[in-house]
């Protein structure tokens, strides 16, 4: 997705209650907004732009961002006002919906890219945002070079006025008439160089914070329609399975409950554009009464193709799987003649496991299909995904589809797949009324979008000078892409195994492979898919080489990474990979800790760095292990993400980051057993909790005047990693296998 | 149906469930309802889905994650375990119900300036904790507060941690201001 492209211009219009609207999209449509004028600042319709000047000279600006927790519906924002020179103290924001709609050449959207995935919100706005904010206040100059009768470069604004040479200010809303008449400039105008920022690179607290502290905020679950039926399901517990009988008796016997009947799921080996499991589905006039029908539910299933799966078969098969060729990834020159000319070869296995999203809020959708239209109501992180989905399913034209966006709890990856919203339209359809679905916990942690499982075996060759000659990294996975929903097929290691990551390109002698292994399981994105799953191995192995040959691990990496410089980087996030970036990170890290003094009392110093869609972290902790207890002393991020729009929002984005890779890498793992997953609730998928993380993660943003890049996801891969390191450092014990304290407790 | 005049939360549209033996009286958030449903609907739900006050957020449904923390003649209870037949006569404070008019309760008042949210889906019930906790322990210690048990999936813990001081000292600064007329 591009920012502004050709086709987008900049749509100015007045609305019926006087407030100039200004936003994105296709020229012609300019004054004809799809938006009614007379809905145009009204409370809970569409916001038909990115701002809207009010009588009061208030400004209101549209957010266009799915809101998961990674603060775009602040740092967006912001970026309009920058533009605008609005008074951000008294600006307002507010929540865009869905902006699907047929433009003159074809299927557009009126506000831009609006999903959230890949860390891309900010690099896209950082171009179309911008222009949309410039393009208002050189109409509100225009206009006020008109009322003054002076040039318009004489003319220069603060905090939401247009100030005249001699001093004179006057409020945007007194131009909002004068500026909608003036036909926009044909061309970009020139944004703000650095130098004149009022709003990028402030902190600026959550807009909404305080409705999310007040218990007013909307998630997509707090949702309600009149007539809605509450609909819950009981799933089937075997990967591909289906119901093979039903005695709803006793749940049709439960006072609310309207309606039960089976759904199916999809066909086993089919892509995943629908559901994701078949069974039985209750409908009821509240929740509780939905739940109750739902345990009394008498169901049997029949167990699909995967009866046999399991986690241990997995390990077995990806032991086997070594033994072939695989697929290649990356070679540089000749790993095998690099083996045989090695002093030394180091070898290390390492095993990460499946991981479930669960997001606080587990997936809920409300629905309403009417014969030439539909509205939809969830928390959302693939809005343009969960549309296609309503259109295939109902028939109905995209733009005929209203998609209103709330604050989502959580997204993680796990939003990005809309089968849930498919689930919601396929039970509204058969029931012929609108339909409020829930997921509760245990269907969110038995039914998802897994993060893969996978073995990694790593080599490295030494020379007699204990140098490093080559590097080989064969990943056994069940691979990324597995039956995606309405796209190509990839290459198996795509979402495993990155050609370019580190320390690729600074090594003679490289070999990377893929060995796809079979698994029911559904796979998709999680929080920085493939990196979370390959930096633990790649940055375990760095730590692991440099015991062996007597080397400090910070020295060993920043020796490896050699002089400032840029690589091609083929994956998402490139085309470029800066290892003076990377070095920053990892030397600011390491300073921070006191990487080089020695430790006592049992405490051991761990770090890990990695560059994940555009940005660079690097992470160290300080641990001890006490009996069976690890604790963990400090926690610090370094982090060089681009230039920063909100260093609040960046900050919570590292610490939050940093927080959710403790907690998965100490104790989360999903296992499989006879083709069901194991897992059913914070029982036996235990989020960390307080009083295991540290009090307090020392974030450290590098400052920076390059392009911003996303945040959400770089804060994360060099956790685990770092932690394990770490616990080397303080007990000479070698965890490789994730999730750390089960695995540390058996080596103990 | 909830006895007229509502003055929190929206007038439900969806019917309850068919009546039940005698309605059950709830005080929340200082208003008087009368339940006519199923006895064990548990205080979640007949606050979601009958009174649409929806602050209060399901995240588990077992009593594992504290998304619907309220409080119970002044105590954190997580609602999803209560049923609303267990809580005739006693007081329900909801999130909702936590400020004073316009007045942020001292530890919401907190968490804007910690800037505590992220996502947001927990913190209501983080708060409803909170201030449990602050009510037990004036001048909570780093394993006071430590205690809190509801899960943050975002990671907010260390914001929250500050803002839970941060609470302590705005409420302790109240109280003084309060003492000297
Ligand atoms: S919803 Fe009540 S504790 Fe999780
Ligand atoms: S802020 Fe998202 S779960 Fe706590």
């Amino acid at each position: 997705m591009s920012g502004l492209s050709r086709r987008q211009f900049i749509r100015v219009m007045l609305s019926a209650s006087g407030a100039l609207v200004v936003g994105v999209g296709p020229a012609s449509a300019a004054f004809t907004p799809t938006v009614p004028m007379e809905l145009l600042g009204e409370a809970l319709t569409s916001l038909g732009a990115f701002v809207r000047i009010e009588r009061n000279n208030r400004i209101v600006i549209g957010a266009r961002g799915c809101e998961i927790g990674q603060g775009v519906i602040t740092s967006l924002p912001m970026l309009v006002a920058e533009e605008l020179d609005a008074d951000w103290t008294r600006v307002r924001v507010e929540q865009l919906p869905y902006g699907y709609e047929i433009g003159p050449d074809g299927p557009t959207n009126r506000y831009g890219p609006q999903g959230a995935g890949g860390s891309t919100s900010i690099t896209d706005g950082w171009k179309d945002l911008r222009q949309a904010g410039a393009v208002a206040r050189w109409l509100l100059i225009e206009a006020a070079a008109q009322h003054w009768q002076l040039p318009h470069e004489r003319i220069s604004t603060e905090a939401s006025h247009v100030v005249h040479p001699d001093g004179t200010r006057m409020p945007y809303a007194e131009l909002v008439e004068r500026a909608a008449a003036i036909l926009p400039p044909a061309e970009p105008v020139p944004v703000k160089t650095p130098d004149q920022f009022r709003v990028i690179g402030k902190p600026a607290r959550t807009v909404d914070a305080r409705a999310i502290v007040t218990g007013q905020a909307q998630f997509g679950i707090d949702a309600y329609l009149g007539g809605a039926l509450v609909a819950v399901m009981l799933r089937c517990p075997h990967l591909d399975g289906s119901v093979e009988s039903v005695d709803d008796s006793d749940a049709r016997k439960v006072a609310g409950v309207r309606e039960v009947f089976a759904l199916d799921g999809p066909v086993p080996g089919s892509s995943f554009d629908g559901n994701l499991a078949a069974g039985v589905v209750v409908l009821a006039d509240n929740t509780w009464a939905a739940l109750k029908g739902r345990n009394a539910l008498k169901v049997t299933w029949k167990p699909g193709p995967w009866a046999e799966e399991s986690t241990a078969k997995l390990e077995a098969q990806a032991a086997e799987a070594f033994k072939g060729e695989g697929v290649n990834v990356r070679t540089d020159g000749d790993m095998a003649a690099a083996r045989k000319a090695a002093k030394r070869v180091l070898e290390a296995r390492y095993q990460v496991p499946f991981l479930a999203h669960a997001t606080m809020e587990p997936p809920a959708a409300l629905i309403k299909i009417e014969p030439d239209r539909a509205l939809f109501i969830g928390s959302l992180q693939n809005p343009s995904g969960a549309s296609s989905v309503i259109a295939n399913l109902t028939g109905l034209a995209r733009e005929k589809i209203e998609i209103r966006m709330t604050r989502a709890g959580g997204g993680f990856g796990r939003r990005l797949e809309n089968d849930y919203v498919a689930e919601a339209v396929m039970i509204a359809k058969k029931a012929g009324k609108p339909v409020k679905l829930l997921w509760t916990r245990d269907d969110d942690l038995r039914h998802d979008f897994y993060r893969p499982f996978g073995v990694h075996q790593m080599s490295a060759t030494l020379d007699r000078k204990n140098q490093l000659t080559g590097f080989a990294h064969l990943c056994a996975a069940t691979s990324l892409n597995y039956r995606i929903a309405r796209k190509k097929e990839r290459p198996p290691g795509q979402g495993c195994l990155e050609a370019d990551d580190f320390p690729a390109g600074l090594l003679p002698n490289l070999d990377k492979r893929f060995f796809s292994l079979e698994s029911g399981m559904p796979r998709g994105p999680w929080r920085a898919p493939l990196h979370t799953f390959h930096a633990f191995a790649v940055q375990s192995f760095i730590d692991e080489i440099a015991v062996e040959t007597k080397q400090d691990a910070v020295a060993l990496r920043l020796a490896l990474l050699g002089e400032a410089r840029e690589l091609d980087y083929s994956g998402h996030g490139g085309p470029k990979f800066d290892t003076g970036r990377l070095a920053a990170v990892l030397s600011r890290c390491a300073e921070a800790i006191d990487w080089k003094r020695k430790r006592s009392d049992g405490r051991g110093v761990g770090i890990a760095c990695h560059f994940t869609f555009g940005g660079y972290a690097a992470h160290a902790f300080e641990v001890s292990v006490d009996g069976r207890d690890l604790r963990i002393h400090r926690a610090i991020c370094v982090a060089d993400v681009g230039r920063v729009v909100n260093p609040l929002g960046v900050e919570a984005m590292m610490m939050g980051g940093t927080i959710d890779g403790i907690s998965t890498a100490l104790n989360l793992a999903i296992t499989v057993k006879d083709g069901q997953v194991q897992q059913s609730s914070f029982g036996d998928y235990a989020l960390g909790r307080m009083a295991q993380m540290p009090n307090e993660v020392e974030v450290i943003i590098l400052p920076s005047e390059l392009e911003p890049s996303g945040a959400g996801e770089m804060g994360i891969p060099s956790v685990a990693p770092a932690l394990a390191n770490a616990i080397y450092a303080a007990t000479t014990v070698r965890v490789r296998k994730l999730p750390i304290l089960p695995e540390l407790n058996r080596l103990l | 149906m909830p006895s007229p005049p509502l003055k929190t939360g929206k007038q439900p549209s969806a019917p309850v469930a068919a009546a039940e033996p005698g309605p059950i009286e709830l005080t929340i958030n200082g208003e008087t309802y009368r339940h006519s449903g199923a006895p064990d609907m548990p205080l979640l739900w007949y606050l979601r889905d009958v009174l649409r006050l929806t602050g209060s957020k399901f995240g588990c449904g077992v009593g594992q994650c504290g998304a619907c923390t309220v409080h119970v003649d002044g105590k954190a209870q997580r609602s999803c375990l209560l049923p609303v037949s267990a809580l005739a006569g006693q007081s329900i404070t909801t999130i909702e119900g936590l400020a004073s008019g316009e007045d942020l309760h001292a530890v919401q008042q907190a968490w804007v300036e910690e800037d505590v949210p992220q996502c947001g889906y927990c913190q209501a019930g983080q708060i409803m904790a909170a201030v449990d906790l602050l009510k037990r322990k004036a001048q909570p210690s780093d394993s006071d507060i430590a205690q809190l048990t509801n899960l943050c999936r975002c990671g907010t813990y260390p914001r929250i941690r500050k803002a839970v001081k941060r609470a302590a000292q705005l409420i302790a600064a109240a109280r003084t201001a309060e003492a000297k007329p």
